[in-house]
């Protein structure tokens, strides 16, 4: 197995506070890694860092062996690392559809093709083939704003997916989402990985999605990794118990 | 609810069209001369709405930009230059200085590119001011002449105003083409959420400055109609003044909305004609219909319009109507 992602020593200080303190870890090629950890462990930072939306205060990150600290998230994205945000991140104002297709329309042509080319930049048919995926299909034409939060999660994941990237890393995916629609979103999630060879990185709070999800757990404690492993070795760590516990 | 506000705004659409192609039937030239004023400063106000209403950076050097397309085509017509390459290098020049304008400038949010932009404005004003081996200076360039379309004179105040008129259609429709185009999403995501944007692969630095190019130039546009629509520039017209008036032309009409501009720029431009009578007071009453206004609907005229057609619960305050449709 190849690593996709190298993280090597990353750190992260605001000011005296330090939220990442050189962390270490690689993501293999194909697998599902879930990154857990209480409130303020540094977990949403480090995805920050790791994709440019903050420049990390020293450490490399690499894909696929390049080096890519501190590029723009847009360039990033380009080379197929797509995200979802901790906090719900869709275009309220665009329809469902319209949503989808910004998602991958920057991945094609150019600034000018898409100036004069088709309003759907090409998309619109693997835009409704990603609604149908998700089952928000019979939301197509309304504004996303509109929608149910659940729905629109579905649709943030959606969005993730839709340039078909080789690597997604998820912030919280099942935050605020009811029972049944999570069973529904970790089916939608475990079948692109399989069937596109996606691999994946989550934080997540929900400890029964992360273990029916993930292969391998990171466990973040004041920003170090404390633990890492499959996930009946993470949850009996004397480690983690403590970190989650309490002191 | 969409079929009837499409009904609405079409009757609306057919209307206006009717109005403003009979409408020189109707005035005295000085009218003429008003309605045509609207037209070239609606073009202006267009190409500060892509900047402000869809890609969100707030502009004061539009005035700038419309000296500058006037200026260029004032001088070129006076040295005997055709309407046409003259226009269409204000137009350039202006969407060029817009860009290098920008390049650094956009690198600031909100007040401090409106400083920027102010401290530009009042620097070509003080140029055309200046440098009157270039300029005229205060005395300004006169006798600039009105275009000629296939040997067909545009001096007259009818055929000019037909022509103004038939710019701000073609204007318009490209205008349409791009926000309806893959752009105007662009435009809407890096205005409604920038950082989500930039993850989805959007390279909002480089929207943000076409936008903000493209805006300029057709400030350039207006300028390049302007200068043969007055005949006499000087560098009045286009100190600050003029700018702060087209981004309240902008804002008055509904920021983001396709029509918001012509809406404006009635505003703007006609209702202080209409409001004539009033002599001294109606500075007065128009500031304070405009205050009223942004008070009681800070979405502007069309986001007031919006508000009735649409039912409260469903009501989005749409900057992207036109997009999302």
């Amino acid at each position: 197995m190849s690593a996709v992602l190298e993280v090597r020593d990353l750190r992260k200080s605001f000011g005296g506070i330090v939220a990442v303190d050189g962390v270490s870890f690689d993501v293999n090629q194909g697998e599902i890694l879930g990154i857990i950890g209480p409130n303020g462990s540094g977990k949403s930072t480090l995805f920050n860092c790791i994709l440019g939306q903050l420049r990390p205060s020293a450490g490399r990150v690499h894909l696929d062996g390049r080096a890519v600290t501190g590029m723009r998230p847009c360039d990033l994205n380009r080379l197929g690392v797509s995200r979802t945000f901790q906090l719900l991140q869709v275009f309220p104002q665009l329809s469902v559809r319209d949503n989808l297709i910004l998602a991958g329309q920057e991945h094609r042509g150019s600034m000018l093709s898409r100036l004069v080319g088709p309003r759907d930049a090409g998309l619109a048919p693997a835009a409704d083939k990603m609604l149908a995926f998700f089952r928000l299909d019979h939301l197509a034409d309304e504004l996303a704003g509109g929608l149910s939060y659940g729905q629109q999660k579905l649709l943030d994941a959606a969005m993730a997916f839709m340039a078909g990237p080789r690597l997604a890393l998820l912030d919280e995916p099942a935050g605020g989402v009811n029972p049944t629609m999570l069973t529904s979103l970790r089916d939608r999630l475990k079948a692109i990985n399989a069937e596109q060879g996606a691999t994946f990185v989550v934080i997540e709070h929900n400890m029964d999605f992360v273990m029916a999800l993930c292969s391998r757990i990171l466990v973040l404690a004041e920003g170090r990794i404390i633990a890492e492993g499959d996930p009946a070795h993470v949850r009996s760590d004397a480690k983690v118990i403590e970190a989650y516990l309490g002191h | 609810m969409r079929r009837r506000k499409t009904v609405v705004a079409g009757m609306a659409l057919a209307l206006s069209a009717a109005f403003l192609l009979v409408a020189p039937f109707l005035f005295k030239p000085y009218g003429i001369f008003i309605l045509s004023t609207w037209a070239v400063m609606t073009i202006a106000a267009i190409g500060l709405n892509l900047t402000l209403g869809y890609a969100g950076q707030v502009s004061l050097a539009q005035a700038a930009f419309v000296g500058i397309g006037a200026y260029i085509t004032a001088l070129l017509t006076t040295k005997g230059w055709p309407f046409w390459p003259a226009c269409a290098l204000a137009g350039v020049a202006c969407f060029v200085t817009g860009w290098a304008l920008g390049y650094p400038a956009l690198r600031l949010q909100h007040h401090y590119l409106a400083f920027v932009t102010l401290a530009f404005n009042t620097l070509v004003y003080l140029v055309f001011r200046n440098e009157e081996w270039l300029t005229g200076g205060i005395y300004g360039i006169s006798n600039v002449p009105r275009p000629s379309l296939a040997g067909w004179s545009m001096n007259g105040a009818h055929a000019f105003y037909y022509f103004c008129l038939a710019a701000l259609a073609l204007v318009s429709l490209a205008t349409w083409c791009l926000i309806r185009s893959p752009w105007g999403r662009a435009f809407v995501a890096l205005r409604e959420n920038p950082m989500r944007a930039l993850s989805l692969g959007v390279d909002t630095r480089r929207y943000t400055l076409m936008a903000f190019a493209l805006g300029a130039g057709l400030g350039g546009i207006s300028g390049a109609l302007y200068a043969p629509l007055v005949q006499f520039i000087d560098p009045t017209p286009f100190a600050l003044g003029l700018s702060l008036n087209l981004l309240l032309m902008v804002v008055v009409g509904g920021s983001g909305y396709f029509f918001g501009p012509f809406l404006g720029a009635i505003v703007a431009v006609l209702l202080p004609e209409w409001l004539r009578f009033a002599q001294g007071y109606y500075l007065m009453g128009y500031a304070m219909l405009v205050i009223v206004l942004m008070v009681f609907c800070p979405t502007g005229l069309l986001g007031l319009a919006d508000r009735l057609v649409t039912p409260a619960a469903k009501a989005v305050p749409a900057a992207a109507r036109e997009v999302a449709a």
